[in-house]
């Protein structure tokens, strides 16, 4: 605790502040814009570890990292437009919030269940960091692939009304998630080096939520009349903190873990959170899908308390799991430091005044984006011609900004038609964006397991933690044939879907 | 009519607002980025880097042209980063701007194998050769427990069942990481089509499967593993250069009589037709930044080990990594 003090004045000295609020601003920023993530700056930033001190740019890096975490909700809530993978969940809830009139709501409780989840994190990473051991390392690829299936049953479960138009858009991301090369053989590149890679999960997501629906909102325009976004009021009340603060707390407890995983990653907790949030709904169930708070707060305090967790083992034993982290490593061997426990004996204080800076960079998020909730959603008051004219421009910029290749933004024009077609034939979009993320990490795994034991199918239930998740998953496969078997439970359930699909039904 | 107005008028505040928040945002990151001025010669050169930020490529790249900025040996450089395929589509862009004399390239031994893999036509024999820069010697990598204690017990293990020792790097197949074990492999008389190479997402992952003991071995460069070989968490049988570590105790692969050398490096190319005297003025360039302090620093600070070679030698090197990687690859039966 008093090494922590110690860090903590250290932290607000003026010069390490200013890297604080330089590193906070910056990542909101790079969160904010589709396609340049905390990664990418932080790696162009790198040189800049060449003229300052040690300490003073691991604080400027965290505070582009957790400000990144937090950014990409603005644009998610504000515009559909996800700035990174990680707040694609966001979008889902968190847009719809900001057309009935609630942006101000859905942006605040992004930030504040960001701070809550990114200062609960931290403190777990004070505790955990110093006397970790090598526990992350224990889990292999068949506990990894068990948790991507529990991550894609899990989702099934929120596939919408129709479960065959979920499927469809299920397989459609699986299906956009295998071009690339990554077995070895090229699969669905028609020849292209240029999809070699695989298509970025940022352009998919920017074409079917943002241009998919200015496509839509341009065909509608002239037909409908013009909906006017009420304005709404500019905080949270009473009901939106007593809705909030579990599934911020929840959400943290999906996020950290995650994030300390090697394998883990900011985007599966936030799958989880939304899911779970939405089982735990109760009376507020219907409102999923037309703009629940709870949707947004639960998957925002994951993201950021991955962002935390991921610093665990970095700190302990050196090992990067994100390519952010990856490049935080590179810079502090720079310095000649080597993260690990002897880091914690060799540079107290250096360590010491970085976990102390991740305090002052929550705090710091706060107070820079709170006040600017309600201003920021003053700009859904634009006239849509132009509110959809500056979307486009901000998604071209970003799928644009992920490689500078124009073929990007063709990707994106095409999957933007996708995105219309999905809106005219009522194909929910949730299931295809968990298609493109978990299909190929799936995969990966599976494969990686297999050619561990040279193809044999038993290793996939070798270890302890992949077998507790089986049993979680057959669980939720049987929970509802147990409680058909219970009467009087399952008419609220079935009432519930026909509601939905009803209301479905009249949208269109 | 008044009411869209006032509408328009309140909303363009918060537009405005985004606007200046951005700006000045990006006026910061601006800061950072673009050091450096107009200075020296006023020559502008682009710098094609072909991976991603923070990548093995991109550091390299990027140390260079810092060192010939701040030396004002030349003007500002732009550094862009394209992606894609290993290095093929930045390989394909350069061979594509033929005859471009403020062009070059930082690449290495994984763009070769990447335009094998991918099928590629771009190949690297058919740019401009300029110079290598560094080089950086793979190491054998165990842990601690492994009961492997010198490269001996790993062959011996590795000819009795070629598929049960699982080896794990850090690059995809056709890259340094995996090229090396089959080099090795073919060296002690295991086929290579035998070996089981798992490919791992960079040194990070690869870390994470070593210290948990998922793979047997892993073939890496060392830099990233510092910090577990000094507390011991890993242990390094052989490396695979010509002359041991100083930093790492462990034996060469000849010195444990395997008649293997293998080293990663990366250099610098330029696109193909460029004049002569253009050839020789980047050669030049790359000459002197070779002199400064600077550069003998960032070899230091990020344990590069020096090889610098230029024009015809490395042309004549570049041919026969070409042709080892091609028949390393055709062995293995890939594309």
């Amino acid at each position: 605790m008093d090494a922590l003090l110690t860090g903590l004045s250290l932290a607000v000295t003026p010069e390490n502040l200013l890297y604080a609020v330089v590193g906070v601003l910056l990542g909101t920023a790079v969160g904010v814009l589709p396609g340049i993530g905390p990664a990418m700056t932080v790696a162009l930033l790198l040189p800049v570890t060449y003229n300052v001190e040690p300490s003073a740019a691991l604080i400027l890096f965290a505070g582009i990292y957790y400000g990144g975490m937090y950014g990409g909700s603005t644009t998610s809530i504000l515009l559909n437009t996800p700035g990174e993978s990680s707040s694609v969940i966001t979008a889902l809830e968190g847009n719809k919030m900001a057309k009935a009139g609630r942006a101000a709501q859905a942006l605040a409780t992004a930030a504040i269940g960001s701070f809550v989840a990114g200062t609960i994190g931290t403190v777990l990473l004070v505790a955990l960091a110093p006397t970790v051991a090598e526990w992350v390392v224990v889990l292999g690829a068949p506990s990894y692939f068990a948790l991507m299936v529990l991550a894609l049953i899990a989702v099934t479960t929120v596939l919408g009304s129709s479960r065959l138009r979920g499927f469809v858009a299920l397989t459609l991301g699986l299906t956009i998630g295998l071009v690339g090369t990554a077995t070895g053989q090229p699969r669905l590149t028609f020849g292209n080096p240029l999809l070699a890679d695989g298509i970025d999960i940022v352009v998919v997501a920017v074409a079917i939520f943002a241009v998919g629906e200015a496509l839509w909102v341009a065909a509608h325009l002239r037909r409908r009349p013009l909906e006017i976004i009420p304005v709404g009021r500019p905080w949270m009340d009473r009901e939106d903190w007593r809705r909030s603060w579990k599934p911020w707390l929840r959400g943290t407890a999906f996020g950290f873990p995650f994030g300390a995983l090697p394998a883990g990653g900011a985007e599966m907790p936030t799958f989880l959170s939304y899911v779970t949030e939405r089982r735990l709904a109760g009376k507020h169930r219907a409102e999923f899908g037309k703009g629940a708070i709870e949707g947004v707060a639960g998957p925002e305090a994951a993201n950021n308390a991955s962002a935390a967790g991921t610093l665990v083992p970095l700190l302990a034993i050196g090992l990067p799991t994100t390519a952010t982290a990856a490049v935080i490593l590179a810079a502090m061997q720079g310095y000649g430091l080597q993260p690990g426990p002897q880091l914690f004996e060799a540079e107290p204080e250096l360590v010491w005044t970085l976990l102390a800076s991740l305090f002052v960079a929550n705090t710091l998020l706060l107070v820079i984006n709170l006040p600017l909730a309600p201003l920021w959603a003053r700009l859904l008051r634009t006239p849509r011609p132009y509110l959809y004219a500056g979307i486009l421009f901000f998604a071209v910029l970003g799928a644009y900004s992920v490689n500078f290749q124009w073929f990007d933004v063709a990707l994106l024009v095409l999957f933007g038609v996708l995105g219309f077609a999905m809106r005219r034939f009522g194909l929910p979009v949730l299931p295809l964006i968990v298609g493109v993320i978990l299909g190929p990490r799936l995969e990966e795994q599976l494969g990686q397991a297999l050619q561990l034991s040279r193809g044999d199918v038993s290793a996939l239930w070798s270890e302890p933690v992949a077998v507790v998740v089986y049993v979680v998953v057959a669980a939720l496969l049987l929970w509802p044939l147990v409680l058909r078997l219970i009467p009087g439970r399952q008419a609220p359930e079935r009432l519930a879907d026909e509601v939905d699909e009803l209301e479905e039904e009249v949208r269109r | 009519m008044g009411g869209v107005t006032d509408r328009w008028a309140r909303g363009g505040r918060g537009t405005a607002l985004l606007a200046v928040v951005l700006v000045a945002v990006l006026a910061l990151a601006g800061c950072g980025v673009t050091r450096g001025d107009d200075g020296g010669e006023n020559r502008r050169l682009r710098m094609m880097i072909p991976n991603a930020p923070g990548g093995g490529y991109d550091q390299t790249g990027r140390a260079a042209t810092r060192v010939m900025e701040t030396a004002d040996l030349t003007g500002r450089f732009e550094v862009s980063n394209v992606t894609g395929a290993s290095g093929t589509v930045a390989m394909q862009r350069l061979v594509n701007e033929r005859g471009a004399q403020d062009l070059l390239m930082t690449m290495g031994l994984g763009v070769v194998g990447a335009t094998y893999t991918n099928g590629s036509d771009a190949r690297v024999s058919g740019a401009t050769p300029i110079a290598q820069l560094v080089e950086e010697q793979e190491g054998l990598l165990v842990p601690a427990a492994s009961p492997f204690e010198t490269v001996d017990d790993l062959v011996a293990a590795w000819l009795a069942d070629p598929g049960a020792v699982r080896i794990g790097g850090g690059s995809s197949p056709g890259g340094p990481d995996h090229l090396f074990p089959m080099q090795l492999a073919a060296a002690v008389g295991v086929d290579p089509t035998q070996v089981n190479y798992i490919s791992y997402d960079g040194g990070g992952p690869l870390t994470t499967a070593l210290l948990g003991s998922k793979i047997d071995v892993g073939t890496s460069g060392l830099a990233e593993f510092e910090g577990q070989i000094a507390d011991g968490s890993l242990r390094v049988l052989a490396v695979s250069g010509e002359e041991r570590l100083a930093a790492v105790d462990a034996p060469t692969l000849v010195e444990s009589g395997i008649d293997l050398v293998f080293t990663n490096w990366r250099g610098v190319l330029a696109p193909p037709g460029i004049p002569d005297e253009v050839r020789d003025a980047h050669i030049a360039l790359l000459e002197q930044m070779h002199a400064t302090d600077a550069w003998q620093e960032a070899l230091e600070t990020n344990g590069w080990v020096d090889a610098f070679v230029t024009g015809d030698e490395f042309e004549q090197f570049l041919v026969e990594q070409d042709e080892r990687v091609a028949t390393t690859l055709d062995e293995l039966g890939l594309p």
